[in-house]
């Protein structure tokens, strides 16, 4: 057994580190405070072909896993952009999932081509106001008529929607109470984001300015048959297998963030003089974070087992979920001790921790919760009664 | 015409370089190793001569233990065609590296080399110079421009009154600068390319060049540590003090 990345996966480090390296601490400043989508970052990642990584290599990507995605993302978020500079880029490598699986020749043609090239973006319109994490509840439906369907409906929390060209869209085609089971009647679509028949609502939020969110209201869309992924009614079905990849992309971007909080405030404290002598020298600002360097790594350990174990084809709902639980929580408590080590200068914009604690909530929330995860774990592997 | 880029791999530049408790060198257990950065601006600048018809194969050359097919991977996703590894894993002084990399250009047929000026760990600064003469080639060293015509290079170099320029018959001898060029990064299609491209390791013994060391290193220490400065209340205060104390106006 060899815990370490191999030669490829350390250049993947290497690669992409270097093109972060080229985007400063001003640069992620400007994007938070202007809310400004970092268009920038984004072209130089797709033009070094970083967009493509999990894409087949037939459609211009690299076909390489989970593992090196993850690899990528850690980079990505602690080279000082955070959760915006992962958000950035971080639908692309597993949104797009059901096409390469699901979709046809030519919609991979049609569609994956452009996304790799960074020429277009997706917004993913999954989740809803009626249904969070209870996504078979989602009220949004698309009507079959000849040649497409209508579709009408609300999604919520939906990610670069202001940027997006195209949206990939799950809406109902048959009403729930109608399916045999719960999880059919669903169906993916992955269509033009017409803005005259969508509207897009930035909503406000704590952090991650830069990337928005927002909620979308979709009246009567029109979308032809060609746009649909895989067969009508099993849509949600198709999005299950790249559950598991964003949980632990996700996890690995609270990681990479708070291993840049940390760094920050290491070297922070070790300049610092109090009393004639660095405060890094006070156990009382020492101890918690070596001991915060402790909970990043072995959370980056825990990403890399769950992602082992999918790209290897194996079962790892009970390690992605445990991982991105882990890692959240170590990039949160991160980035919090580095405000803190900081005190008054870590409450500046001018020191950055705190516009990286602000993102640093966002992980622990998403995609999943804290709590949806201990339910997951305590039905799923400890064998006791379903809690909801 | 085939232009050889040697280059090595050294503890990266962002690290902070600490001495062994015994004295003996350098720490290098879990430290980062990349690619010497001068050696990079070589990389792009063949890469550059071959995007401009200019040049037809790149070979690099690393001199160095088996991690070193790393460095070389790293050269191959910048736009290097082949790779030789000539393997090691004692320390190689520059007239070592210049005799390895002589024979490897006569073996190859090599129509013009680029160096870096120095690498960054021993800042030794000798290899380019001695590769010259150890093949009888012209040299150009420290270049910030580097043109090619007919049979020569044209290479601007950094001096210290300013910028000369030298025309050297080819095949010659060019070492890098740090304003040569701005080295690309690799794409990731690039880095998978260069997976399948050859790389060959071979051994001092192979090409029949002596590599034992001349120099014997005595002991590494770490500079002495900087003394805290002083505050001046005014501007003549300080040229006093520069006047009279440092004695240096």
């Amino acid at each position: 057994m060899e815990i370490a990345l191999n030669e490829d996966q350390r250049a993947v480090q290497d690669g992409v580190a270097k093109i972060v390296g080229r985007f400063d601490d001003e640069y992620w400043t400007r994007c938070d405070s202007d809310a400004r989508f970092p268009h920038e970052f984004h072209q130089a990642m797709a033009e070094a072909g970083w967009l493509g990584i999990t894409m087949p290599e037939s459609l211009g990507g690299a076909g390489l896993g989970v593992t090196e995605a993850a690899i990528m993302m850690h980079e990505v978020a602690r080279g000082g952009g955070g959760m915006a500079a992962a958000s950035a880029l971080h639908v692309n490598l597993f949104g797009p999932h059901p096409i390469v699986v699901h979709g046809t020749r030519e919609q991979q043609e049609r569609w994956l081509k452009p996304l790799i090239d960074g020429r277009e973006k997706v917004a993913f319109g999954v989740t809803e106001p009626n249904a969070g994490l209870d996504t078979t509840s989602i009220e949004t439906f698309a009507k079959k008529t000849a040649g497409g369907y209508h579709v009408r409906g609300r999604k919520m929390w939906t990610t670069t929607a202001q940027e997006a060209d195209r949206l990939l869209l799950l809406a109902r085609t048959t009403p729930k109470t109608e399916c045999a089971r719960k999880a059919d009647g669903m169906t993916l679509f992955y269509t033009p984001l017409d803005r005259s028949r969508i509207e897009v609502r930035r909503i406000e939020k704590m952090g991650r300015a830069a990337v928005d969110s927002n909620a979308l209201f979709i009246d009567d869309l029109f979308i032809p048959d060609e746009d649909r992924i895989g067969e009508e009614g099993k849509g949600f079905r198709y999005l299950f297998d790249s559950l598991n990849p964003e949980r632990i992309l996700f996890g690995m971007e609270a990681v990479g963030l708070g291993r840049d909080a940390l760094r920050r405030a290491s070297a922070y404290a070790k300049e610092r003089v109090v009393f004639g002598h660095p405060i890094g020298q006070n156990q009382a600002i020492q101890h918690p974070l070596a001991e915060k360097w402790a909970y990043l790594e072995s959370a980056y350990w825990m990403c890399l087992r769950a992602a082992w174990l999918y790209d290897q084809g194996q079962p790892c709902g009970a390690e992605a979920n445990a991982a991105k639980l882990i890692a959240a929580r170590a990039g949160y408590d991160a980035a919090l001790q580095a405000v803190m080590t900081l005190g008054g200068m870590g409450y500046a914009k001018e020191y950055q921790v705190e516009r990286l604690f602000r993102e640093s909530v966002l992980p622990r929330i998403i995609p999943v919760t804290e709590q949806l995860i201990l339910s997951y774990i305590g039905e799923n592997v400890l064998d006791l009664p379903k809690s909801y | 015409m085939k232009v050889l880029v040697a280059v090595k791999r050294v503890v990266d530049y962002n690290v902070k370089v600490r001495v062994k408790a015994d004295g003996s060198g350098v720490e290098t257990t879990n430290v980062k190793f990349s690619m010497n950065p001068f050696d990079e601006i070589a990389v792009e600048e063949a890469v550059r001569l071959k995007e401009a018809g200019k040049a037809q194969e790149i070979v690099v050359v690393s001199i160095g233990p088996a991690q070193a097919q790393e460095t070389l991977r790293a050269a191959l996703a910048m736009g290097a065609d082949r790779a030789i590894l000539i393997q090691t894993d004692e320390a190689v002084e520059p007239l070592a590296v210049a005799k390895l990399i002589a024979a490897i250009a006569k073996r190859e047929e090599i129509g013009l080399a680029i160096l870096g000026k120095q690498a960054i760990d021993d800042d030794s600064n000798q290899t380019g110079q001695m590769l010259a003469a150890l093949l009888g080639w012209p040299q150009g060293t420290f270049a910030s421009k580097l043109a090619l015509e007919e049979g020569r290079a044209v290479v601007t170099r950094e001096i210290d009154g300013g910028l000369e320029t030298v025309s050297l018959a080819l095949p010659a001898v060019v070492t890098t600068d740090l304003r040569l060029n701005t080295p690309r990064y690799a794409s990731l299609p690039n880095i998978m390319k260069a997976k399948k491209k050859p790389l060959e390791t071979t051994f001092a013994v192979d090409l029949d060049v002596d590599i034992a060391p001349r120099l014997v290193t005595l002991k590494v220490e770490e500079p002495p540590k900087r003394k805290a400065g002083v505050k001046v209340a005014d501007a003549a205060t300080l040229v006093d003090k520069l006047k009279n104390e440092a004695k240096v106006i």
